[in-house]
């Protein structure tokens, strides 16, 4: 049973890989200046030493760093990842409650580049030189070149503000108490501007790189082959040029799929958008650590457990790739 | 004892009687329609408040939400004059040391329990003792004794006369706190903070976290009719352009003063049905300054500050940085608040004569770090605004910036040279001004303290002797204090801040009081 042993080996091994990552996160957010208590008061615009001293001893801050630091790995083991210390919840309790949201940002942002990437791509190899590819690798370049913050703003400009068509901010409507269709609806109007522009920057880069790899592949003598044997023109492009071309798009999808538990900071803020990435920033400026260090485990966990099973995949699904010991 | 009701007091009272007789005077210089009941607002505040539990969180934002839900012994007009809230009047002995309150009796919590003196003796005396930071010297320095001297009657004993006990009784300062909630109980840790009980014209019904906090009508409010709307939502939407966004598309109602960056403001206003105020801030009167640590280098002489001082342009930062808003700042004490003088020497813009001073001084070309305060654009235009005027004197200037965290960290530890600052006021010198001035308050980790490290023994004794001196006398101790201040300038006052808020007006009665930003659904109502 040697992938059985592998399996076991590779889990042993992420978990020791991941309870040092988890002690660096500890010291890495430290590093920074400030901690909880002091954000709290310098929001409230009023302190005395007291007020800081009880909070810090409410957060167990009041403790040498080495203590908190082993009743933090020891917690992390039994897969407590304590209370946040702003809101005074379990952190994972909160991290589930933003998963959907995020989930269906990232993942409808996952779809939607990865299709249109690949047809754009296939299209515009398909017309190399004409004005279509001009068009598509023009847009392409242009999406990949801009800031995504901006081509947020503007496209809540013009299609919240100027054309009224979609909501700018939020998951849905608040206060509107809808269910059933007229919700999924509803939060389907609010995902399309911020699913679109995080989906941009990747459609681009999908584009990109289909057309050039399509192009490469174009060239090569088994095509040409194809081409003497007969076969129709679209058969061609379908079977054996762009199957073979979308690998390294596959490679680059990989890259993306790595985000989609992380969530999209810049994304979720500018449009309100109540996922994990908000919730890891705004953690971040509240030195809210727990939070920061849940999130940052439960995406390194993915992480490890993903690059587990591409390798699993790729033994059952290529023999002749060894997985390593 | 001889009690005796003081004039303001006395009006006070009629005017209790007056409401509790249901003669509801609705603003009579005002003959709009009759409030109408019902409807839904939604505001933006930012950012997100880690908690609405008001006695133990003051942030700002917690304050706008929270300050709905609990109410407090007094509200305060524009004027800061003290009208009844939980207590329907109050009486002050005529040696000052002995204030009476009667409280409104059939007041029921959230949950339905009655509220009765128990629990402002617990709040006042135990809950608010222990836990908030601004209560808690005040109550320990100031006050003898807080007793029930009835079921719906507190009294407070004073060591020696303290005449801004007063304005202490505002809903941010001193929350009433339901004592069959927390009574024996770990206050931080009480699993009734998320879920807040309060005797509030508004109910916490729900907290999405990351997206808003849903308040309804408390059915049971006591005044007849009231609150006038139904529900509310406060929402969280992190970006300033997205929120400025949504309220133009109409998703939100109300920007709330300090979630609509300044610059915006000008251009919502010009909109149909848009309405800006800067009212409701006039217990806290926002006093900014360039915090100057004065323990070393050219920035300890007092003439070198003196030549910053004429070398900022503040009617610039105003009408340009701030748009128009706020007041050009000449003294420690806000014009807005008491014992406020314009009998003081006034540093107008004047670059030459900046110059000259720097030129006297001990001043050498060093370059000097600023700080910019992380509390978004506007606080960054203004600080690339001041290095300009301070460089075209000849004085360097390098800027640093940081986050929140980071600030106050540095400002805690002293571990800066010039930074904004804005510090509430709170309506009298006692309570928000010689906090940061005395020396008495040069502590470490706390950005709200005299982290100037300036120390002055003659301020320091005017100050003293002016929080427990009898009225009269008040005036001219803070008088002098000005002065001195003003000549040695242990920070640079910059602009008595507005921080508008933005709303349709359809909204009317929106903000009525000097917190009006905090306690605004009791009388607030939609034009339908």
């Amino acid at each position: 049973m040697p992938l059985l042993r592998f399996i076991a080996g590779r889990l042993v091994k992420g978990v020791i890989v991941l309870i040092a990552i988890a002690t660096m996160n500890f010291f890495l957010i430290r590093a920074a200046p400030g901690d909880p208590a002091s954000v709290l008061a310098g929001e409230a615009g009023a302190a005395d030493e007291e007020f800081l001293r009880q909070l810090r001893q409410q957060f167990g801050l009041d403790q040498p760093i080495t203590t908190q630091l082993w009743i933090y790995l020891t917690d992390i083991i039994t897969l407590d990842l304590g209370f946040s210390y702003r809101q005074g919840r379990p952190v994972l309790d909160l991290i589930l409650e933003r998963l959907p949201a995020t989930l269906l940002l990232t993942g409808a942002a996952f779809i939607f580049s990865l299709t249109l990437g690949i047809i754009f791509g296939i299209l515009a190899a398909r017309r190399a030189g004409k004005w279509s590819d001009s068009v598509i690798t023009t847009g392409a370049l242009f999406f990949y070149a801009t800031p995504l913050f901006w081509i947020a703003l503007m496209s809540q400009i013009i299609f919240a503000l100027w054309l009224g068509w979609l909501p700018n901010t939020g998951f849905r409507t608040i206060g509107a108490g809808y269910t059933g269709l007229r919700y999924a609806l509803d939060v389907g109007l609010h995902l399309i501007l911020p699913a679109t522009t995080l989906g941009l920057f990747f459609t681009a880069l999908y584009t990109r790189m289909m057309r050039a790899s399509m192009l490469e592949i174009a060239g090569s003598d088994f095509v040409k082959t194809a081409r003497a044997k007969g076969v129709p023109e679209g058969r061609i492009v379908r079977r054996h040029i762009a199957r073979n071309a979308i690998l390294p798009v596959v490679t680059l999808a990989g890259l993306q799929a790595g985000q989609i538990v992380g969530g999209a900071v810049l994304t979720e803020t500018v449009f309100g958008w109540p996922g994990i990435g908000r919730l890891m920033f705004e953690a971040l400026s509240q030195r809210d650590y727990q939070v920061l260090l849940g999130v940052f485990f439960v995406s390194s966990a993915m992480v490890v457990l993903f690059n587990l099973i591409t390798d699993v995949v790729y033994r059952v699904a290529d023999p002749r790739i060894e997985v390593g010991r | 004892m001889i009690q005796k009701k003081t004039g303001r007091a006395l009006a006070s009272t009629a005017l209790a009687l007056l409401l509790s007789a249901g003669v509801v005077a609705m603003q009579p210089q005002d003959a709009k329609a009759e409030p109408q009941r019902g409807g839904t607002v939604q505001l933006a505040v930012t950012p997100e408040p880690p908690s609405l539990m008001l006695g133990l969180f003051q942030n700002g934002p917690t304050q706008m939400i929270a300050g709905d839900i609990y109410e407090s012994l007094l509200r305060y007009d524009t004027d800061l004059t003290p009208q009844p809230s939980l207590a329907e009047s109050w009486e002050i002995s005529d040696d000052q040391l002995v204030y009476t309150f009667t409280l409104r009796e059939g007041v029921l919590w959230h949950d339905g329990e009655p509220f009765t003196a128990d629990d402002v003796v617990f709040s006042l005396d135990v809950f608010l003792r222990e836990v908030h930071p601004r209560w808690r010297p005040t109550v320990n320095a100031q006050v003898a004794s807080i007793e029930k001297t009835g079921d719906y009657e507190v009294t407070i004993t004073l060591n020696e006369p303290f005449e801004p006990i007063m304005l202490s009784f505002e809903v941010g300062t001193t929350p009433i706190i339901p004592k069959h909630i927390y009574e024996g109980t770990d206050y931080r840790t009480n699993e009734m903070n998320s879920t807040p009980i309060g005797t509030g014209p508004m109910k916490f019904v729900e907290w999405d976290s990351g997206s808003y906090v849903h308040l309804e009508r408390n059915e049971d409010y006591y005044l007849e009719g009231r609150p006038y709307i139904d529900e509310v939502y406060y929402r969280f939407i992190p970006d300033a352009a997205s929120r400025a966004v949504a309220f133009e598309t109409g998703t939100i109602d109300v920007l709330t003063g300090g979630s609509v960056e300044i610059f915006d403001v000008p251009r919502l206003e010009a909109q149909d049905n848009v309405c800006v105020t800067t009212a409701g801030w006039e217990l806290f009167a926002p006093h900014s300054w360039l915090a100057v640590n004065v323990r070393e280098g050219a920035l300890a002489d007092k003439t070198f500050r003196q030549a910053m001082m004429y070398a900022i342009d503040r009617e610039f930062a105003r009408d340009v940085v701030w748009s128009g808003f706020g007041t050009v700042a000449n003294s420690p004490i806000s014009s807005r608040t008491l014992f406020h003088s314009e009998d003081l020497h006034e540093y107008t813009y004047d670059p030459d004569r900046a110059r000259e001073l720097v030129a006297e001084s001990s001043y050498d070309g060093e370059t000097l770090e600023f700080l910019v305060m992380p509390y978004g654009e506007t606080w960054t235009r203004w600080a690339e605004a001041t290095r300009q005027n301070l460089e075209d004197v000849g004085i360097n200037v390098n800027l640093v910036t940081t986050d929140v965290a980071g600030w106050s960290e540095r400002l805690g530890t002293f571990n800066f040279q010039l930074t904004h600052n804005f510090l509430y006021q709170y309506g009298d010198p006692a309570l928000g001004v010689s906090r940061s001035y005395v020396a008495s308050n040069i502590v470490e980790g706390n950005p709200f303290a005299n982290v100037m490290g300036y120390a002055n023994e003659e301020v320091d004794a005017l100050f003293a002797e002016a929080a427990n001196a009898p009225s009269e006398d008040r005036p001219a101790l803070y008088q002098r204090a000005q002065e001195i201040l003003v000549d040695e300038l242990p920070v640079l006052w910059m602009i008595e801040m507005d921080f508008p808020t933005v709303y349709r007006c359809d909204l009317q009665d929106f903000i009525t009081t000097a917190i009006g930003v905090n306690d605004t659904f009791r009388d607030a109502w939609l034009q339908q």
